[in-house]
């Protein structure tokens, strides 16, 4: 499996995925070499590997700068100048690729498994040397990161190609599986749909207090959570328009907007200009404690995003007792009910109901009761297990030329 | 020898339009939702008095023609009237036409369809008479059988209804309340003398009101013979077989294609070809039977969904806040005299407004179990809390 790291390293809802996945399908009885591309120090050789004990999985890292969420002007601001890794995103890309071919010729497997773009490479240069089929995991596409405008050719051939090459997709939602056929030609009976889960080990256990905001809390403050990268498919200026709206009716009322991205210094100076700066806080991106602390102080949770793929991020927020928002345009939206719902440009409609949970006990009682009942459903186990079913599928009609 | 006592419940609510936190204080008008949408209570009122009342009630009107024998009864909410009487009048006509054949009954109950008797019994007591008063006016009848909202029936609502001077009384054939007995009988409530207790028979109701299109079910198709020969099984151990169910069973909970209208059609004729059988309005039921037994119904009973309990409307803390919350406006309302302010109150009690906001079914998954205008609970409980909000500000005050 060509994965993405962990939590806690990870920088967002991919490496969570990764994670939990692999987590369920080892216990489903599925033994998973996880490759992880890594950027190690100057002195390993770029083609140092490394085997690391990973709770019953062996995981293979390769020194690769690949990252998730890089996008092509950061890959060449950040490693234009180091000579091992590529000169561009796309020739890393390649470069991993390569990597890819010689780990299959390294390893023992039935299946390859590839988690999006910046892995598809290395997934058919595996399948290309093994002959073994590959299966196509998809979190996002180029039009959900771009949130539709400036779609990179680059990327999408690559994209187009995985999917082309992989003998099956897996779509974290309808919604995402709709996209892929619409955009990407491909055909829909190749492609399944795997909503994404979440286990009671993904949620941090300890939470510290983060005494300045319990303490507005306790002077009477309401708080709404918007946690998530500050980027443009996560809608972070609507959620800002909303606030704006929010407090001309609940002025005693703090926005939250945690996470780093490309947008936040636009965020900042649009909360500025806009005259709500006293009641914006930006306290970059959370981990764990601090996480598990903002849901725990949070009325509501907002996910005002553009377009989502799926979203994990509102059911940790649900498991913590936190009821949520969310946009019509994700993927979660499909397998939860108990939650507020609406369009991402209706500002409106969002700051309708983020008042009336604001005001009204019994709507925040009633939606938190169920949600957190809810959510013990969407488990990864459930994702694993049609993942074991698909693999078997694939490998009762696999035949290698 | 077995009667069939059938009861048809008439009722639309006015719903609340998507009404938000910014209309508070700006908009007055929380029923006047527009477009082709299940908001807009004039277009819903139409499209089920084209599918339902119409029909329905001209099917009604031959087969009272037709069979001499043949009655039934309906109660129709003082709301359900109103909205007809602007978007379907020929359906008040229709009603008119049937009851002055004397052979078709009408019912008592609150004009609201409210459940104000467990949170004001003066309330109550007023939607009564504002709903006898609406019967007089339009059909020239003084009622002498109750029924309230939802079926909705405890000891003590029998006990009032009884001071209040009615014959009888309707409420769920429930075999909790029940045990070993039929519901096919009359029964006195406990703590009465006189009043009557008539009692749903679910099943025979059910196989009408919420299976006849059912695939799944072993009895698919129904037909009028197969049911009147369930019907006629009883005879012998048995007086009255009460049907109790929502008149837009016929054409709109089950459309037209499902045969619905065939199987009321020949229902009546298939019925009476036992001589062992007839038909009878509840009160011909009560002044021909006696009571058999008394029953005990110490909590609320409804005709609601396996629980056969308010849950469905009071069952979550959005409902319960939302009922208490118009409840507790009482006093304030009746003292401003305002009567357009008064009748939206009242519109707000519509029982079905709480109905909207159930969790219940909502958490299964089973889309068509939430059966409600809204896209969620939570957007019912948030136009209706809206609604309120403004209510409470026309009131003087926050």
């Amino acid at each position: 499996m060509f994965g993405w790291e962990f939590p806690p390293f990870n920088s967002g809802g991919l490496g969570t995925a990764c994670l939990g996945l692999t987590r369920a399908l080892s216990r489903e009885g599925i033994d998973i070499t996880f490759v992880l591309p890594k950027k190690l120090p100057h002195e390993a050789s770029h083609v140092k590997i490394v085997y690391a004990d990973l709770g019953g999985m062996r995981a293979r890292i390769v020194n690769s700068s690949l990252s998730p969420y890089i996008t092509c002007s950061r890959y060449g601001r950040a490693y234009r100048k180091d000579s091992i890794y590529g000169d561009d995103l796309f020739s890393e890309v390649s470069r991993y690729a390569q990597l890819g071919a010689r780990i299959a010729s390294e390893e023992q497997f039935d299946i390859i498994y590839a988690h999006d773009w910046l892995s598809f490479g290395a997934g058919i240069e595996a399948k290309r040397v093994s002959g073994k089929p590959l299966i196509a995991h998809i979190h996002a596409t180029e039009f959900d990161r771009s949130g539709g405008t400036n779609v990179n050719q680059e990327v999408y051939d690559i994209e187009r190609a995985g999917m082309e090459g992989a003998d099956s997709v897996i779509a974290v939602s309808q919604r995402t599986k709709d996209l892929i056929v619409e955009r990407y030609g491909i055909p829909p009976e190749k492609i399944q749909v795997v909503h994404n889960g979440i286990d009671a080990e993904d949620m941090p256990t300890e939470s510290v207090s983060t005494s300045r905001l319990r303490s507005l809390k306790d002077a009477g403050y309401k708080i709404v959570l918007f946690l998530g990268r500050i980027t443009l498919q996560k809608g972070p200026d609507y959620f800002v328009r909303t606030a704006k709206r929010v407090l001309q009716y609940e002025p005693n009322t703090l926005f939250i907007l945690a996470g780093s991205g490309d947008m936040e210094h636009q965020m900042m100076e649009l909360v500025a200009q806009e005259g709500i700066a006293g009641n914006v806080l930006f306290p970059g991106f959370l981990r764990d404690a601090e996480r598990s602390e903002a849901y725990a102080i949070a009325d509501l949770f907002v996910m005002p995003s553009v377009s989502e793929p799926f979203g994990i991020v509102p059911l940790e927020s649900m498991r913590a007792g936190t009821p949520v928002l969310i946009s019509k345009q994700s993927g979660v939206s499909e397998v939860v009910r108990h939650a507020l719902k609406v369009d991402f440009w209706d500002t409106e409609d969002m700051a309708d109901k983020i008042v009336s949970v604001l005001r009204n006990p019994a709507l925040h009682e009633t939606l938190r009761e169920h949600g957190v009942r809810e959510v013990l459903g969407i488990t990864w186990s459930r994702a694993a297990e049609k993942i074991k079913d698909l693999i078997e599928r694939i490998q009762r009609s696999f035949r290698p030329s | 020898m077995a009667s069939v006592c059938i009861y048809l419940q008439i009722h639309q609510p006015y719903r609340v339009k998507q009404y938000r936190v910014f209309d508070i204080g700006n908009d007055p008008h929380y029923f006047n939702g527009a477009g082709e949408g299940k908001l807009n209570n004039e277009w819903v009122l139409r499209k089920v008095a084209e599918k339902s009342y119409l029909p329905t009630l001209r099917l009604l009107s031959r087969l009272l023609e037709k069979h001499p024998e043949f009655r039934f009864s309906v109660s129709v909410s003082g709301v359900a009237l109103e909205q007809m009487a602007s978007a379907a009048p020929e359906a008040i006509l229709l009603l008119q036409k049937v009851v002055a054949t004397g052979r078709v009954e009408v019912l008592s109950e609150t004009y609201y369809h409210s459940l104000a008797f467990f949170y004001s019994r003066d309330e109550f007591e007023r939607q009564i008479a504002m709903h006898r008063a609406a019967i007089k006016k339009i059909f020239n009848i003084k009622p002498r059988v109750f029924r309230n909202t939802e079926l909705s029936y405890r000891n003590d609502l029998a006990q009032w209804a009884e001071d209040a001077g009615y014959d009888g009384i309707l409420a769920e054939g429930w075999d909790a309340v029940l045990g070993w007995r039929s519901p096919n009988f009359v029964y006195r409530p406990k703590g009465t003398q006189h009043i009557r207790l008539l009692m749903k028979n679910y099943k025979l109701s059910d196989d009408i009101a919420f299976r006849f299109s059912s695939r799944d079910w072993a009895g698919w198709p129904l037909t009028a013979d197969v049911f009147a020969s369930w019907v006629s099984a009883h005879n012998g151990n048995a007086e009255t077989i009460n049907l109790f169910m929502d008149f837009e069973t016929f054409g709109e909970h089950q459309w037209e294609s499902t045969g619905i209208f065939n199987f009321l059609e020949r229902l009546p004729g298939e019925i009476l070809k036992n001589p062992d059988n007839d038909f009878k309005t509840p009160s011909e039921v009560i002044a021909s039977y006696p009571i058999r037994d008394e029953v005990d119904v110490p909590h609320v009973l409804t005709w609601a969904d396996t629980d056969r309990d308010l849950t469905a409307w009071v069952g979550n803390s959005m409902q319960r806040a939302a009922i208490e919350g118009v409840y507790a406006l009482e006093k304030r309302v009746l003292a401003s005299g305002d009567e357009s302010l008064i009748a939206s109150w009242r519109k707000l009690q519509t029982s079905d407004h709480f109905y909207y906001m159930c969790t219940k079914w909502f958490s299964d998954g089973d889309v068509h179990a939430y059966f409600s205008p809204y896209e969620s609970p939570y957007d019912a409980f948030i136009s209706y809390s809206n609604a309120l909000s403004d209510l409470r500000i026309r009131l003087g005050g926050g």
